[in-house]
C-alpha cells in the first residue's frame, strides 16, 4: 500500500514550481510573494466545503499560491500525511499516540495540530405527533444500547413532561461508513455511560448493539433512514440538520440545561473547556449554554522539512483562514474558534517549519 | 557466421503468419491469467495478517469491530454478516429477475408483433446502461419508500406472521429492498442472453411442431425452452455475477447495519458494500481486513462461476451435441 502517484505528482509540481520560480527570478521580479507556490492537502470530508471556500477566497488575497485540497476522508488524510504525500493533512480526529510516533519517525520532526472550526452532532428524530423532544446523555446512550426500546419508556417521558410519547418501537439510525461524526457521537456516549464505554466504545466505526438499528451512508443516508422509518432516532452533523430542517432533540448538558443544537450553542460548548498544550482535545463535560455533543476538526502540518516558500505560503493561508475566515465559516454553518483558542491555534501555526 | 545461418533459419520459421498469430494470442491469454493471478496474490498477501489471525473466523464470525492500529491487528473481523447480505440479496434478485427475464424473452421472440418486440428489446437493454448509482438513488428516494414499503408492511403483517424470514417490524431499507432493485439491474442481462438463445431455435423445428398440431404454448414449452435451457442457465450465472459484485446500489438500499437480520425486511450489509462505505476512513489494519473481504468475494464469485459451468455442462451437454450436428 504505497501509492506513489501523489508523490510523483508532488515531485512534478515541485519541479514545475521550481522552473517557474527560476524563470521569474530571471525576470528579477524579486518579491517572494510573486513566486507561484503549490500546496497539496488531503483529508477530512466534514470541513472540505469550508476549506475549498477558504482556498478559493484566498486566491483573491494571494494569487500566486494555489492550494489543492482533496476530500478523501480523515483516515486517508492521516495516511497520506504520515506518508509524506501531502504538504498538510486534515482530520476530524486528532492523531493517536501511535500515529504521532509514526509521523515523527517518518519526518524527523513532530506534526502540529491546528484546530480550525467546530461541528456539532445533532440528534434527529422522526416520531409522529412529537414536535419537541429533550434527551439526556444517559438516556440517549440507553436508546443506542437497545436498553430503551419504546418511545413511551418512563425515562424518556420523565424528560418530556407535557409531551405525549407514542407507544411505538424505537428504530436507531447510525452511520454505516466510518466517520468523524460517529467518533464525536460515540466519544460523547462513552463519556456519559459506562455501559457504552465498556461496550461499543468510541470510534469512527463501532458495533451498534441495538437490535432495531439501521445504517445509512453519510449524513444524507442517515437522514433518509430517519425520514423513512417512523419512530427512528439518529445522529447527523448539525449543518446537515439545519439545511434539511429535520427535527432535532434538545440535549441536557452537564449543568442540566436543555440546549438546542445551534451554531451559537456549539461555540458556547467550545468556550469553557480545558484544552491541552498540544491541542488534541475532545469537547466533553459541556455546561452553561453549551450544546454537549461537539467536536473540533484539525489541520495537520509539520514543524520541519518544507522549502521556504511553501512554509511561508502554508502559514499565511492558515493564519488568514483563522483570522479572516470566520464569516465564511458561519455562512457554511461551521462554528468558528473562540478567541482564546484561536490564539492557541495561531501559536501552533507559527511552529510550522520552525525546526528547519 | 554459422550461428547467423541458424538464427536466420529460425527467423524465417518464426515469421510465418500463423505462428505469429498464435504467439500473440498466447500472450493475450497469458496476460489475462497473469493479471488475475497478480490481483489474487497481491490482495491475499496484503490481507494475510488479518486472514491468518482470524482463520475460519473471518468467514464464520459475525462480529466486525475494526481497530485503529497502524502496525498491529487489534480489531475483530468476522465477515459472515456481509457474506449473508451478499448471498441473500443476490438470491432475491435472481428469484425475481430470472422468471421475469425469461418470460419477456419468450414474449419478444415468440409472441410479440415485430415492432413491439424491437421496441421492448431496445427499452430493456437501455435499462442495462443505467448507472447503478442512479438505480440506488431512485430506490432510496422513490421506489423503496413509496412503492415497496407499503407492500413489505402488508407481507410482514400477513405471511410474515407464520413464514420465517418474512416477519416484521419492517425497516424501510433492507435485504428485500436491495434485492428487488438489484433484480431490475440483473434482468436486462438475463433477458438479452435468453432472447439471443431463444431466437436461435431452428425455424424448421418450430414449424414441425406446429405441423403436428402443437399450440403456441406447447411450442414454447416443448421446443423453445428445452433448447434454450443451457443458455438461460448461463445467462442466470452472468446475472448472478453482476448481482454478487454490485456495490453502490446495494450499499444504498440494504440498510447499512452490520447485523445478520432475522427477516429479509431488516437491514444488513453486503461484502462489496462494507468495502465501499468504510474504506475511506479505515485505519491500516481495517484496510487489510477490507481487502480480505475483497479476496473472499473473489473466491465466492469463482466458486459460483465454477458451479455454474458444472451445471451448464451437466444439463446442457445433450442439446449442445445435438445442435452441433
Amino acid at each position: 500500500m504505497k501509492p506513489s502517484r501523489p508523490t510523483t505528482l508532488l515531485i512534478v509540481l515541485a519541479l514545475v514550481a521550481a522552473a517557474c520560480g527560476g524563470a521569474s527570478n530571471d525576470d528579477s521580479s524579486g518579491s517572494p510573494s510573486s513566486e507561484p507556490v503549490e500546496l497539496l492537502g488531503a483529508g477530512a470530508s466534514f470541513p472540505a466545503p469550508l476549506y475549498q471556500e477558504w482556498i478559493g477566497a484566498y486566491r483573491q488575497v494571494e494569487p500566486g499560491v494555489s492550494i489543492n485540497y482533496q476530500s478523501i476522508g480523515s483516515g486517508g488524510g492521516i495516511e497520506q500525511f504520515i506518508g509524506q504525500q501531502t504538504d498538510f493533512g486534515a482530520s476530524d480526529a486528532f492523531l493517536t499516540d501511535e500515529e504521532l510516533a509514526d509521523a515523527t519517525a517518518a519526518r524527523g520532526c513532530e506534526p502540529v495540530h491546528i484546530p480550525t472550526v467546530f461541528g456539532a452532532v445533532a440528534v434527529a428524530y422522526n416520531v409522529e405527533g412529537v414536535d419537541s423532544l429533550t434527551l439526556s446523555g444517559p438516556v440517549l446512550a440507553d436508546i443506542f444500547l437497545g436498553k430503551i426500546t419504546r418511545w413511551n419508556d418512563p425515562a424518556i417521558a420523565a424528560l418530556n413532561p407535557g409531551v405525549v410519547m407514542p407507544d411505538a418501537d424505537i428504530v436507531v439510525a447510525h452511520r454505516s461508513d466510518g466517520s468523524g461524526t460517529t467518533s464525536i457521537f460515540t466519544t460523547y456516549l462513552s463519556s456519559v455511560s459506562d455501559d457504552w464505554k465498556n461496550g461499543p466504545g468510541a470510534g469512527k466505526q463501532v458495533e451498534w448493539p441495538a437490535p432495531n438499528s439501521v445504517g445509512g451512508e453519510k449524513n444524507d443516508g442517515v437522514t433518509a433512514q430517519i425520514q423513512q422509518n417512523p419512530g427512528s432516532v439518529g445522529y447527523v452533523e448539525l449543518s446537515y440538520a439545519i439545511e434539511t430542517g429535520i427535527p432535532v432533540a434538545k440535549m441536557l448538558n452537564e449543568d442540566g440545561n436543555a440546549v438546542e443544537p445551534t451554531l451559537e450553542s456549539t461555540a458556547a460548548a467550545a468556550d469553557g473547556i480545558a484544552i491541552p498544550d498540544d491541542l488534541r482535545f475532545n469537547i466533553l463535560g459541556v455546561g452553561g449554554d453549551g450544546y454537549p455533543i461537539a467536536g473540533a476538526t484539525w489541520l495537520l502540518a509539520w514543524t520541519c522539512g518544507y522549502d521556504e516558500a511553501e512554509a511561508a505560503a502554508l502559514k499565511a493561508w492558515i493564519t488568514w483562514a483563522l483570522e479572516d475566515g470566520d464569516d465564511l465559516a458561519r455562512e457554511l454553518l461551521y462554528s468558528p474558534l473562540p478567541d482564546s483558542l484561536q490564539a492557541k491555534a495561531l501559536a501552533k501555526v507559527a511552529l510550522i517549519d520552525a525546526e528547519r | 557466421m554459422a550461428a547467423t545461418g541458424i538464427s536466420s533459419g529460425r527467423r524465417r520459421r518464426l515469421l510465418r503468419p500463423d505462428e505469429i498469430f498464435r504467439v500473440v494470442l498466447g500472450v493475450a491469454g497469458a496476460g489475462v491469467l497473469a493479471i488475475l493471478a497478480t490481483m489474487l496474490i497481491s490482495t491475499t498477501v496484503q490481507a494475510w495478517p488479518v486472514l491468518s489471525r482470524e482463520g475460519w473466523g473471518f468467514v464464520t464470525g459475525s462480529v466486525w469491530d475494526p481497530g485503529t492500529s497502524r502496525s498491529e491487528i487489534t480489531g475483530e473481523y468476522g465477515a459472515l454478516a456481509f457474506v449473508v447480505g451478499t448471498l441473500v440479496t443476490s438470491g432475491i434478485a435472481l428469484a425475481v429477475a430470472v422468471p421475469l427475464a425469461v418470460a419477456v424473452a419468450l414474449y419478444i421472440t415468440q409472441a410479440a408483433p415485430r415492432r413491439v418486440a424491437a421496441g421492448l428489446t431496445y427499452t430493456i437493454e437501455l435499462l442495462a446502461a443505467v448507472p447503478s448509482v442512479v438505480f440506488g438513488l431512485w430506490g432510496l428516494l422513490f421506489f423503496v419508500p413509496t412503492v415497496l414499503r407499503p407492500l413489505m408492511d402488508v407481507v410482514a403483517n400477513t405471511l410474515g406472521t407464520f413464514v420465517p424470514f418474512l416477519g416484521g417490524p419492517v425497516v424501510t431499507y433492507n435485504y428485500f429492498a436491495a434485492g428487488i432493485v438489484l433484480s431490475f439491474m440483473v434482468m436486462p442481462i438475463v433477458m438479452a442472453v435468453s432472447r439471443e438463445v431463444m431466437a436461435g431455435t431452428p425455424v424448421t423445428e418450430i414449424g414441425a411442431a406446429y405441423a403436428l398440431g402443437a399450440t403456441r404454448w406447447e411450442v414454447m414449452r416443448h421446443v423453445v425452452l428445452p433448447r434454450a435451457r443451457p443458455g438461460i442457465i448461463g445467462a442466470t450465472m452472468l446475472g448472478l455475477g453482476r448481482a454478487l459484485g454490485e456495490t453502490i446500489a446495494v450499499a444504498m438500499l440494504i440498510g447499512g447495519s452490520q447485523q445478520i437480520p432475522s427477516s429479509v425486511f431488516r437491514g444488513g450489509q453486503s461484502m462489496a458494500g462494507i468495502i465501499a462505505v468504510t474504506f475511506q476512513e479505515a485505519a491500516p489494519e481495517n484496510v487489510k481486513a477490507l481487502i480480505g473481504v475483497g479476496v473472499l468475494l473473489f473466491v465466492i464469485t469463482v466458486v459460483v462461476n465454477m458451479a455454474a459451468r458444472l451445471i451448464v455442462w451437466a444439463t446442457g451437454g445433450y442439446v449442445a451435441k445435438e445442435q452441433s450436428l
